[in-house]
């Protein structure tokens, strides 16, 4: 891990430099990006039958509602799988190396999946089904600051 | 009433041609990339025996960037009739193209396809490079934030899953890349021959993303692959022995293509709804298949497509797929027999669809003895997968 991603002083995972995210153009996901700058994590949920659904789409996969919202998700997540980067492809990672993006499953939000880093010695065994909570990382730079949802062990 | 998958194409169509341009290491063409693909599609052709003005269509997948209209208009087409692209980036739609064509031939549409695919990485961009903007909207939003972007980076979640779930080993990956290489060592058209790889190489190279390894992973190359197909009655009056289409499929199970890694089935190749599509139409079993060519766009992706077209069960995938297994002529399931994205040329797979061909002609560098059946499948992991199986003659 670089020294500026283990220092508090710089408290993201991931050095600076990576893409910005962005809510898409159309609205789609503008609530999600909205609750993560409130420190809060969200999902779609379908109004009219109350089926999870993620990544966001306009209508609902089970019983095709367009009256489809985003409510808080409830609880914490399991790590459903895992990768180690040691490679970078892009200039930015090049000092921060290795790192570990994981996918999260939220039980509390009907099973669907949330991919970030995950924080902690990128070194460690990493446990699929090991208990994950959310960490909101500003992101507070440049004309449109942003938070990204990493997650880190609860130890359980 | 439903008609009966046998009714398709199965026999009516022939892959008559292949050819391919010089495979280069990324960066070493001189020739743009659409030279090399008028290069491919003329060697196809010759090989056919026809005259490239007989061709009256054309079908390729990934969004080639080399347009049909254009190359009808170089090559003094009388006619163009058939025109036609396989949605999606990835390299999945390689066999669909293939199935594609010959619709249009079944159909009467057109009477000689071309499938092609041209790709000079070194000179448009690297895919396992992230080439990214400052900012990003849609599913990309929830990815490259957050340091997954390249195709390697998206698809070792699946393999990690497969391999918790089924306790498949890395000796498995090893023995793909090593028959890959194996293979390439006698082909002179690989960009890999003279390059070797053992089990201490493969266990010494760098990690890229963990569970892969630099020889889990795809090439990134410059050339051009293509194959002319036509009616199956006209196909006997060419220049080589007809290999006959007996089946392709192309598609995907229930939200597969759901976005940020939330297909519910995600530990798969994408095959397990194509597979026992295939076969039916083909009116053949795993075990009339003799030779596989496989894609790997990464080595866990191949384990994945072996066990859902039926070769191997989850439980014994391990002790079935070693390299012993896995190469020609002696091996029980002769696998990736040019060298394929390993080590052959990363054609987007095309290259393994003609090297399919050249086994039922008998005309591989290392050739299966006898192969009548063989089976591709194309883009592993991706949303729009597809496969197809060839037939000499006597299976028609």
């Amino acid at each position: 891990m670089s020294d500026s991603a283990s220092s508090t002083r710089s408290p993201t995972l991931l050095p600076k430099g990576l893409p910005a995210p962005r809510p898409s153009i159309d609205g789609l996901d503008a609530p999600f990006w909205e609750a993560a700058r409130r420190h809060a994590l969200v999902a779609q949920r379908c109004r009219a039958c109350r089926t999870w659904q993620w990544g966001p789409e306009w209508l609902c996969h089970r019983c095709l509602s367009f009256d489809v919202g985003f409510e808080p998700v409830q609880g914490n997540g399991r790590i459903f799988s895992w990768e180690r980067v040691w490679h970078p492809v892009h200039p930015a990672l090049k000092t921060g190396l290795p790192y570990v993006p994981v996918i999260v499953e939220l039980p509390g939000a009907g099973g669907i999946r949330m991919l970030g880093n995950l924080a902690g010695d990128p070194e460690a065994k990493v446990e699929i089904g090991a208990e994950v909570e959310p960490l909101f990382e500003d992101h507070l730079e440049g004309e449109s600051p942003y938070t990204l949802v990493q997650w880190r062990r609860t130890g359980r | 009433m439903a008609r009966s998958i046998r009714d398709s194409i199965r026999g009516k169509v022939a892959i008559a041609g292949v050819g391919e341009s010089t495979y280069y290491k990324r960066g070493q063409a001189k020739e743009p990339e659409y030279v090399l693909t008028l290069q491919a599609i003329l060697a196809a052709c010759r090989d056919a025996g026809l005259d490239p003005r007989e061709v009256d269509g054309f079908a390729s997948f990934s969004n080639d960037q080399n347009d049909p209209a254009r190359i009808a208009a170089a090559l003094g087409l009388p006619e163009l009739r058939f025109a036609n692209m396989v949605f999606g980036g990835g390299g999945g739609g390689g066999s669909a193209a293939v199935g594609n064509a010959a619709a249009a031939i079944a159909a009467g549409y057109a009477d000689c396809v071309v499938v092609y695919r041209g790709l000079a990485q070194g000179q448009t961009y690297r895919f396992g490079q992230g080439n990214y903007p400052a900012a990003v909207s849609g599913g990309m939003a929830y990815l490259a934030p957050y340091g997954v972007l390249s195709p390697a980076q998206m698809f070792a979640f699946r393999t990690t899953r497969l391999m918790h779930d089924h306790g498949i080993e890395r000796g498995t990956l090893r023995a793909i890349a090593m028959a890959s290489y194996h293979h390439a060592q006698a082909n002179p058209r690989a960009v890999m021959r003279g390059r070797p790889l053992d089990e201490a190489g493969y266990d010494a190279a760098r990690w890229i993303v963990e569970p892969f390894g630099l020889f889990d992973c795809c090439l990134e190359n410059d050339g051009a692959a293509a194959m002319v197909l036509v009616p199956a009655e006209r196909a006997r009056d060419l220049a080589q022995p007809p290999v006959y289409l007996l089946g392709a499929a192309q598609g995907s199970g229930y939200r597969d293509g759901a976005s940020i890694q939330n297909p519910p089935d995600l530990a798969t190749s994408s095959f397990k709804t194509l597979a026992p599509r295939l076969y039916a139409m083909a009116g053949v079993k795993p075990s009339d298949v003799d030779v596989v060519q496989s894609y790997e766009n990464f080595t866990g992706g191949v384990v994945m497509s072996l066990i859902e077209h039926g070769f191997c069960g989850y439980e014994n995938a391990n002790e079935f797929i070693t390299f012993e297994n896995l190469i020609a002529p002696s091996g029980k399931l002769p696998l990736n027999t040019s060298g394929g994205n390993l080590a052959e040329c990363y054609m987007h797979g095309l290259e393994l669809n003609i090297e399919a061909v050249r086994q039922i002609r008998g005309q591989s560098t290392s050739q299966v003895p006898g192969a009548e059946v063989a089976l591709v499948n194309s883009g592993p992991m991706v949303p729009v997968a597809s496969n197809m199986i060839v037939g000499a003659a006597s299976t028609r």
